[in-house]
């Protein structure tokens, strides 16, 4: 009997010493795996760090743009015309605009690149020699129509000399800024040495200055004046576009969450609808390009680039995510709030919408506001309906051609002036990152505020 | 201008038949009678069955009118107009629009211009005061047919609400529609691209080589679908070998060791990467990760380009972190916490519980979350737009430029409206490949997902 206890002794402090012995090995492998961890927390971190990092610090940079200050002398010996039409009485409206079209264009006929060219040279220090197409270089192409529209809305302007704040070009910008390396040899750079010189000094003298650049929001898209290019038209592009989603998927995707959730009665039919729209949350997004391009735009003809195909498009992409959410949070509600209303008579449909519903208001509208975030920055479905296409113009109507925030991005990735655009392509993705940030910070404050009351 | 009128009209009929119904209920409660429905429910019934049929009337309008506009503008030209060739023809009935629009057109008008342009638009407001009338005339035929049925056992909640079902039933369909749509369109076109090119050409050919049909539709090139594939597959592949361990170990850590402090700040920012817009992730990929791999490489003897399947991979495979940690939370989430405690009661570790005990019993939700995950990534766009180099050639080295078939997609597609040729049309052929590849994968995911969640309910 003994000798058993002694046994059992033994076996438990050998099995004891055994295991202490395989301690500090084992303590050394929970280290490990924990400093894994967290290594691999730090990495997630730093990504995202770098990642926005290195959007900021590549894209602050375009949000300031070197600015001309001019003395313009809109001068009588170069705008040689006759004073504007007026209108006869009697005269109808299409001839009225033809007669001022016929002026338009004798205004635009003029040469204002000379224009421009006077107001360079009288920037430049006295004696500076410099050749027609090296001072114009300086200055940016579209600020010539500028001066010309100046002078259509104020045909008093002749002879007068005004001081006009305009945009360098985009080689002025990379040159000022150090964009294009300042050592390459001159065959290699896109301005000569004395526009090079010229930018220098009037960037010492102060008549060149870098000023906000307020035109990246105000303008549209332009490809013959890059340094003009701006993001109006891709506002109002996306801003229909979440218009069209806001207005038909999140009240589609409401009703056919409370339809699933609360009336659906448990059958084949409700199954497959419910396998259907867990399938199509994962869908490809490109996918839902394809059907737009074969479905709204060749079977139901409606036109290219346009907003109102991006929305449809983006709807039917949303409604999934919409529908999901609702119903997980229509689940939430408990029982209890049901019963009592059934219990008091309500009848099925009043105790959802009288009681259930509002209850889930502030879930709802969040997941609302995310899809329509996400719906934001979606870009893979808008190449495949055109609207990636090159448009100059702030569409007027959801039926024009457009832009949108991530098709512009896409498109000025891929502009070939790369010193330029780069800075300029951040500058964009920082202003939809802004646009996606505000939006998910508002859902975020509006669940904490909202959900306190209930 | 026309539709306010319209959208005005129908919010007054709507006004009025709400009113009505409500005050002419209310009238017989008043007398004592007991009401079954509720005042608003009269009131609601009432206005349905008076603005149904002025849609209806408005409907049958917006189908037809074009076409009888049309057709009345076309009776108003001269036989010589009529007789002109289709542009000419055409040029005729739009400056006769613009006439009747009251813009006018530039140069001479000749007298049966001015005529047809004034006939034209007093067709228009005769037009736009009849269908107008004929709507409101019906709409108020309907009320007042609405009001006459006001009673006191008239079950008008029931009615009601019933509509309001369909109405959710109709919303809930469009699911199933959309479905529809895809799988219709995808195999319509699909089909059509089939009787251009061989589908065993496209499923097995190592070739892709789509020439540019400049005449007629003639197939011209090889459409290979293998050297896409095979660069979706690798792509993925590196993908989830970086998506992989960080996202699980993050997950591991977030919810097994992390202070609640950490974990509250570390889980919304991992999960930022989710938010991000994937053509943010592609510019970062061409700008930032492609020449720093291509400068790593060069710095230790590799040739890497800038952009490969490496650098689309990396990048695309950060995008999948927080879809992996997060899910993989969720699903160790459900794991019994008796196992654990169990484990750890026993003197393991606590890595040991997590890899002998947590580990092995979420493994299946774990697979299926990284099932998602790969469906994800093969069905991502912009990311290998950007940053993988576009060359659909069947190479094995991951450091070299490929192709995939989210981006053939977008090439053979991009600014071309009629999809005659094989060119366009491949676009849906591929299209169906990666929308049955991304079915199956979400299919088998959300079935194990859904057992595993059974498994310890």
């Amino acid at each position: 009997m003994a000798d058993i206890a002694v046994d059992i002794a033994e076996l438990a402090n050998r099995r004891r010493l055994c295991v202490r012995a395989s301690l500090s090995r084992r303590h050394l492998i929970e280290r490990l795996f924990r400093a894994g961890g967290l290594t691999a927390i730090v990495i997630a971190l730093g990504l995202v760090a770098t990642l926005f990092g290195m959007m900021a610090s590549k894209g602050a940079p375009a949000f300031m743009q070197a600015t001309l200050s001019l003395d313009v002398t809109f001068d009588p010996a170069v705008i040689t015309v006759a004073p504007p039409p007026a209108r006869a009485a009697g005269q109808s409206e299409a001839d009225y605009r033809a007669a001022m079209l016929v002026w338009q264009r004798q205004v635009t006929l003029a040469n204002w690149s000379a224009i421009v060219e006077t107001a360079v040279r009288n920037a430049a220090p006295p004696g500076f020699e410099i050749d027609r197409r090296g001072a114009l270089a300086l200055v940016e192409t579209n600020e010539r129509h500028r001066l010309r529209d100046m002078f259509v809305a104020d045909p008093g302007l002749l002879g007068q000399t005004v001081r006009v704040d305009m945009l360098a070009s985009a080689n002025t910008d990379n040159w000022l800024k150090g964009t294009i390396n300042r050592a390459l040899p001159d065959s290699r750079q896109q301005l000569s040495r004395q526009t090079r010189t010229l930018a220098d000094t009037l960037l010492a003298e102060g008549k060149i200055r870098f000023a906000f650049a307020w035109h990246l929001f105000t303008n549209t898209d332009s490809r013959s004046a890059p340094a003009a290019a701006g993001l109006a038209g891709a506002f109002v592009g996306s801003l229909y576009m979440m218009l069209i989603v806001i207005a038909l998927a999140v009240p589609i995707g409401v009703a056919s969450a409370i339809y699933l959730e609360e009336f659906a009665p448990r059958h084949r039919v409700t199954d497959l609808i419910e396998v259907n729209i867990n399938n199509l949350a994962a869908v490809p997004s490109i996918v839902f390009g394809l059907l737009g391009a074969a479905v709204f735009i060749r079977y139901f003809g409606l036109p290219m680039s346009a907003p109102v195909v991006g929305g449809l498009v983006l709807t039917l992409m949303t409604l999934p995510t919409i529908i999901i959410a609702t119903r997980s949070a229509l689940r939430a509600v408990p029982l209890s709030l049901r019963q009592a209303a059934l219990a008091v008579g309500a009848s099925p449909t009043q105790t959802v919408f009288h009681h259930v519903l509002p209850v889930t208001f502030p879930a709802i509208l969040t997941s609302a506001i995310i899809g329509v975030a996400q719906a934001l920055g979606e870009t893979a479905p808008l190449l495949l309906i055109g609207m990636n296409a090159f448009v100059a113009s702030i569409p007027a109507t959801p039926f024009d051609q457009s832009s949108a925030l991530p098709a512009q991005i896409y498109l000025w990735q891929g502009n070939e002036n790369r010193n330029f655009f780069e800075a300029r392509t951040s500058a964009a993705i920082m202003v939809l990152l802004g646009l996606m940030i505000t939006l998910n910070a508002l859902a975020i404050f509006l669940r904490t505020r909202l959900e306190r009351r209930v | 201008m026309i539709p306010l009128l319209v959208a005005a009209l129908l919010l007054v009929l709507m006004g009025i038949a709400y009113t009505q119904g409500f005050s002419r209920s209310r009238a017989i409660a008043a007398t004592g009678v007991r009401l079954h429905s509720r005042p608003a429910y009269h009131g609601s019934l009432v206005a349905i069955r008076c603005l149904l049929p002025a849609l209806l009337v408005l409907g049958l309008w917006v189908l037809f009118g074009p076409g009888m506009t049309r057709a009345f503008i076309v009776a108003q030209l001269p036989p010589d107009v009529a007789a002109l060739d289709e542009p000419a023809f055409l040029t005729a009935v739009r400056r006769i629009e613009a006439i009747a629009s009251g813009f006018g057109v530039a140069g001479q008008v000749q007298p049966y211009e001015a005529a047809a342009g004034e006939a034209v638009r007093r067709f228009h407001t005769f037009a736009l005061l009849v269908v107008m009338a004929a709507a409101a005339g019906v709409g108020i035929l309907g009320l007042l047919a609405a009001l006459r049925r006001i009673s006191p056992t008239l079950r008008a909640r029931n009615k009601v609400e019933s509509v309001v079902r369909v109405l959710l039933l109709a919303c809930s369909a469009l699911a199933i529609l959309t479905t529809v749509g895809i799988v219709v369109s995808l195999f319509n076109e699909a089909f059509r691209f089939f009787s251009f090119v061989a589908p065993a050409d496209f499923f097995f050919g190592t070739v892709w080589n789509p020439g540019f049909a400049t005449t007629g539709t003639a197939a011209i090139g090889e459409y290979g679908l293998l050297p896409l594939l095979w660069g979706t597959v690798m792509i993925a592949i590196i993908a989830m070998l970086v998506a992989i361990p960080v996202g699980l170990m993050t997950a591991i850590y977030l919810s097994q060791y992390a202070s609640a402090r950490l974990r509250n700040v570390a889980k919304p920012i991992v999960e930022v990467l989710a938010g991000i817009p994937t053509i943010v992730y592609g510019f970062f990929a061409l700008v930032t990760v492609g020449p720093f791999l291509s400068d790593t490489g060069a710095a230790i003897g590799l040739d890497i380009r800038a952009t490969s399947a490496l650098t689309a991979g990396l990048v695309m495979g950060i995008m999948i972190i927080p879809f992996v940690s997060s899910l993989s939370d969720d699903i160790m989430r459900q794991v019994p916490l008796s196992l654990r405690d169990g484990s750890l009661g026993l003197g393991a570790t606590e890595s040991e519980t997590i890899r002998r005990v947590l580990l092995p019993a979420a493994l299946p939700g774990i697979v299926g979350a990284l099932l998602l995950a790969i469906s994800r990534a093969i069905g991502e766009t912009m990311i290998v737009v950007l940053a993988a180099g576009n060359s659909p050639v069947l190479r094995f080295n991951p450091a070299e430029p490929v192709s995939t078939i989210t981006v053939t997609i977008v090439n053979q597609l991009t600014g071309d409206a009629d999809f005659a040729g094989p060119q366009s049309l491949v676009a849906f052929a591929l299209g169906l490949t990666l929308f049955v590849m991304t079915l199956l994968l979400n299919m088998v995911a959300l079935y194990i997902v859904r057992r595993f969640r059974e498994q310890y309910e």
